[in-house]
């Protein structure tokens, strides 16, 4: 079996007239976790965005599990076992915490319509599943207590981890999570680094991962991607890529002698 | 099909353009302002028609001071309806505002049918009956009339909105109203000056065209979901595109009634309109929707 | 469901108490609009999209069941499945390309397709009977017996709007209803989740269609005479006044809605002249002072009483 989950190859994207990513090449590998990173700018979330299919590239093409997926829609790529969080919380703010975490298992546990319209036990029993799974996803991210708050009232660490938990009740098999550390602390990045690497040896899955955090990366990556305008700079583990001096030119500006 | 049944058609169909392109207007201008629809739009470009006539057959005014009354008038009324039905409740939803247009307008036609009754009534056109013949077309005077005050009311609003300081205020308010009042601009004040402006053109609308269509108290129903197509076709927002579309309007519609059916042309019309919304989403002249991932 | 066997309860109950047969024809014409109401609720105020033209489906089911049963000459029961089925049918070519559209967008396009139903409603004069209306629908009639009495069709009409409201709850409170939820407040959210969004607004589109064509060919065969004019840009307005009236997101508010706007003319055609005053004049005022409807005024209005309640005895 391929050990590669998700491959990108020749990925082009244009917005008018500004080149946001150009000739992409790389693979994240099985049960790795990958961190995407690069300055402002760089395309690290159009990246993401590709790969999830919320933005069509112009030229390249795209792998899961090594079939082809760049025609594939992003919800049925959600099907396929990869799911996302947004770098600007896209909670479901009107819902419950439990049925923001429900929805995770929408893709995944599905009947057709008309089961729903007339109530069939074979819905309500799929109903039941649904609530099962979505308390066990609360209780791996420890949010239990807070099932039927609803998700607006929470405190931002808190909605961070909703849309965690959301992310983990579909089961994916590749996590794509863009800035996940964005507007938290110190002690809440802790917290959330450890909750990455127990997501991943627990339920077996891979992760990208877009980031600024530079402790947060070098911590829990084990390989990592370096854009700088679009374009790739850098490739390797931690140690490599901190070495590396067009990536120390990237972010700290080059010698000006 | 000879050449001056064409001319025929193309003039009649300008002319009905005019009045869709004016009460459009009306709807961008309101839509920019406060990014709501106004459904009782219409409403404005029947006062306009109704209220000449009444200034001029119960009042006894001359024609020329009981169109400006009626004018006038109207923009008043686009006053009252800001001040009392949508100042009280900006901060609402906008599906709650859209719903409080829709009763505007009932009122307004029901104020209508009540004071004036459910009659058809003719304005007199602004120079006579007698129609001009143009390279084999019958032209009627007041045609021209309407091309003619279409057009220096378009071009007095384009100087308003580019040269003077309050037009530019309301164009600031339309594209960030919050950033407008922090730079001093009153907004309520433009808001209200946007609502007597819609009221002003569209009563212009309905002036011009009723001697050539006749007007009644629901006249304002039809003439405002033209408009509003009109809005769609040119693109939403966009004042320019609001009037091309107008223009357009009216021209399919008259040469639909020429060629196809007169019975149909309405639905000739809308049938293009939604051919072209499933073509292009956002309109002729609309800027296409662009998200930020 | 407790409270949908009150509902029906009452519903059952309600001819008893009125004073003749006028106010039954009210009551059946309050449940037809409840049906339309409901479907546009779950379009509305879940799924979040918009139709200004609703009147069409319902006048699309009531005159093909009227011409398939009179013209064409099936039996009532068959016509009025065809009338469903056709405005099914008609609903999904309408809804693929036009919810692609958004906001005022799809306004329009729902818009133009009512109008357009509409002038071909008063135009095919052969089909439809033109302006004055089609004549002569044969009464509905159930497994053969026709429903001569207004009480028996009356009953008829409630069991299909209970039946339709129990259709939606079960809708709303399904994984169909948390996905619709879903995508109203972020598309793109739910579109990683997996929810397929352009094929959930087709769904709840034809399903609001199809619950207004079955509105539509109660309709016709309960008064035995249609006339396109109560199938109007008017009527879709509203429609949604209804629904927005009940407070958007509220079934039970919509069918209070759609009793309020059955009812309201009638007790103002004491007024006459001043009936349209009037009615623009309580709609601009409710929605001034119940903003989120009549459901959202009764939310506020029970949860002062709780606290009150809980006040007095803890006091």
């Amino acid at each position: 079996m391929d050990s590669a989950i998700l491959g990108c190859s020749g990925i082009c994207v244009r917005f008018g007239g500004v080149q946001a990513l150009a000739d992409i090449h790389f693979e994240a590998m099985r049960d790795e976790i990958t961190a995407i990173i690069g300055p402002n700018g760089a395309g690290k979330t159009t990246l993401l965005n590709v790969i999830s299919g919320m933005v069509t590239p112009s030229h390249g093409t795209l792998t899961f599990e090594g079939h082809g997926i760049t025609a594939l829609p992003a919800h049925e790529r959600a099907w396929s076992g990869m799911v996302r969080t947004f770098q600007n919380l896209e909670i479901f703010s009107n819902m419950t915490v439990l049925e923001n975490v429900a929805m995770g298992c929408h893709g995944r546990l599905s009947l057709p319509a008309w089961h729903s319209l007339l109530r069939t036990p074979k819905s309500r029993r799929l109903e039941d599943e649904v609530r099962r799974e979505a308390l066990e996803a609360l209780d791996f991210v420890g949010m239990s207590d807070l099932a039927s708050a609803t998700a607006k009232d929470l405190a931002f660490g808190k909605q961070r981890l909703l849309e965690l938990a959301r992310a983990l009740a579909a089961r994916p098999k590749l996590l794509l999570l863009d800035e996940p550390a964005a507007g938290l602390n110190i002690a809440e990045t802790q917290v959330l680094a450890d909750l990455i690497m127990r997501i991943r040896d627990t339920y077996n899955l891979s992760v990208i991962l877009v980031e600024h955090d530079m402790e947060l990366v070098m911590r829990i990556s084990d390989s990592i991607l370096v854009l700088c305008f679009g374009q790739t700079i850098s490739r390797g583990t931690p140690a490599q890529v901190q070495k590396d001096p067009k990536v120390i030119a990237a972010y700290l500006g080059g010698d000006e002698d | 099909m000879d050449p001056s049944s064409l001319l025929q058609y193309l003039i009649t169909g300008l002319t009905l353009g005019s009045t869709y392109g004016l009460t459009a207007l009306g709807f961008t201008i309101i839509f920019n302002t406060t990014g709501v629809i106004n459904f009782a739009q219409g409403e404005f470009v029947m006062l306009g028609g109704m209220m000449s006539v009444y200034f001029m057959h119960s009042l006894g005014f001359g024609e020329p001071a009981a169109v400006v009354l009626a004018v006038l008038g109207a923009t008043m009324a686009g006053a009252l309806v800001e001040r009392l039905a949508i100042r009280p409740v900006r901060d609402c939803p906008a599906i709650n505002l859209i719903i409080i247009t829709i009763g505007v307008s009932i009122f307004i036609r029901g104020l209508a049918m009540l004071l004036w009754g459910k009659d058809t009534h003719v304005l007199e056109p602004f120079s006579g009956n007698q129609p001009i013949m143009f390279l084999g077309a019958a032209i009627m005077p007041q045609a021209i009339w309407v091309l003619v005050i279409s057009l220096f009311l378009l071009g007095a609003l384009k100087m308003f909105f580019s040269g003077t300081i309050h037009g530019k205020a309301m164009l600031a308010c339309s594209f960030d109203s919050k950033a407008a009042s922090l730079v001093g601009i009153g907004v309520q004040r433009m808001v209200l000056l946007s609502f007597m402006i819609s009221a002003l053109v569209g009563a212009v609308g309905g002036v011009i065209l009723a001697p050539i269509t006749m007007t009644s108290y629901d006249v304002g129903i039809m003439l405002g979901l033209k408009g509003f197509a009109a809005c769609i076709l040119g693109g939403l927002g966009n004042p320019f595109g609001a009037a091309a579309g107008g223009v357009i309007l009216g021209v399919l519609e008259s040469f639909g009634a020429g060629f196809v059916s007169s019975a149909y042309k309405d639905a000739l019309a809308f049938v293009i309109l939604l051919i072209l919304l499933f073509v292009k989403p956002s309109g002729l002249f609309g800027l296409k929707d662009s998200k930020r991932v | 469901m407790i409270w949908l066997a009150v509902f029906f309860g009452l519903l059952m109950m309600a001819p008893a108490l009125l004073p003749n047969n006028y106010y039954l024809t009210i009551l059946i014409l309050g449940c037809l609009h409840a049906m339309n109401a409901v479907g546009l609720c779950l379009l509305v105020g879940h799924a979040g999209q918009i139709s200004l033209g609703h009147a069409g489906f319902y006048g699309l089911g009531a005159y093909t069941s009227s011409y398939l049963s009179t013209t064409v000459g099936l039996s009532v029961g068959l016509s009025m499945l065809s009338g469903v089925a056709l405005t099914v049918v008609v609903s999904i070519l309408v809804g693929l390309p036009s919810l692609k559209l958004k906001g005022h967008y799809l306004a329009m396009a729902t818009l133009g397709f009512g109008i357009i139903l509409s002038i071909l409603f008063t135009e095919t004069v052969d089909i439809t009977g033109g302006p004055s209306g089609f004549v002569g629908i044969p009464r509905l009639s159930l497994f053969g017996f026709e429903l001569r009495k207004d009480v028996t069709l009356y009953r008829a009409v409630a069991v299909m709007l209970c039946f339709i409201v129990w259709l939606s709850f079960n809708l709303l409170h399904s994984r169909v209803g948390r996905a619709l939820r879903a995508l109203h407040t972020s598309e793109r959210a739910a579109e990683a989740m997996g929810v397929d969004i352009a094929r959930y607004k087709l769904l709840v589109f034809v399903l609001s269609a199809a619950f207004s064509s079955i509105a539509g060919v109660l309709y016709a065969h309960y008064l035995t005479f249609i006339a396109p004019s109560s199938f109007g840009f008017m009527f879709s307005v509203e429609l949604i006044v209804m629904v927005v009236l009940g407070g958007m997101i509220s079934v039970p508010g919509a069918i209070v809605g759609a009793f309020f706007v059955t009812v309201l003319p009638e007790f103002l055609r004491a007024f006459e002249n001043i009936e349209v005053l009037l009615f623009g004049a309580i709609l601009i005022l409710c929605m001034m002072f119940l903003p989120d409807g009549m459901a959202g005024g009764w939310n506020r209005l029970w949860s002062w009483g709780k606290a009150r309640l809980s006040g007095v005895t803890h006091g």
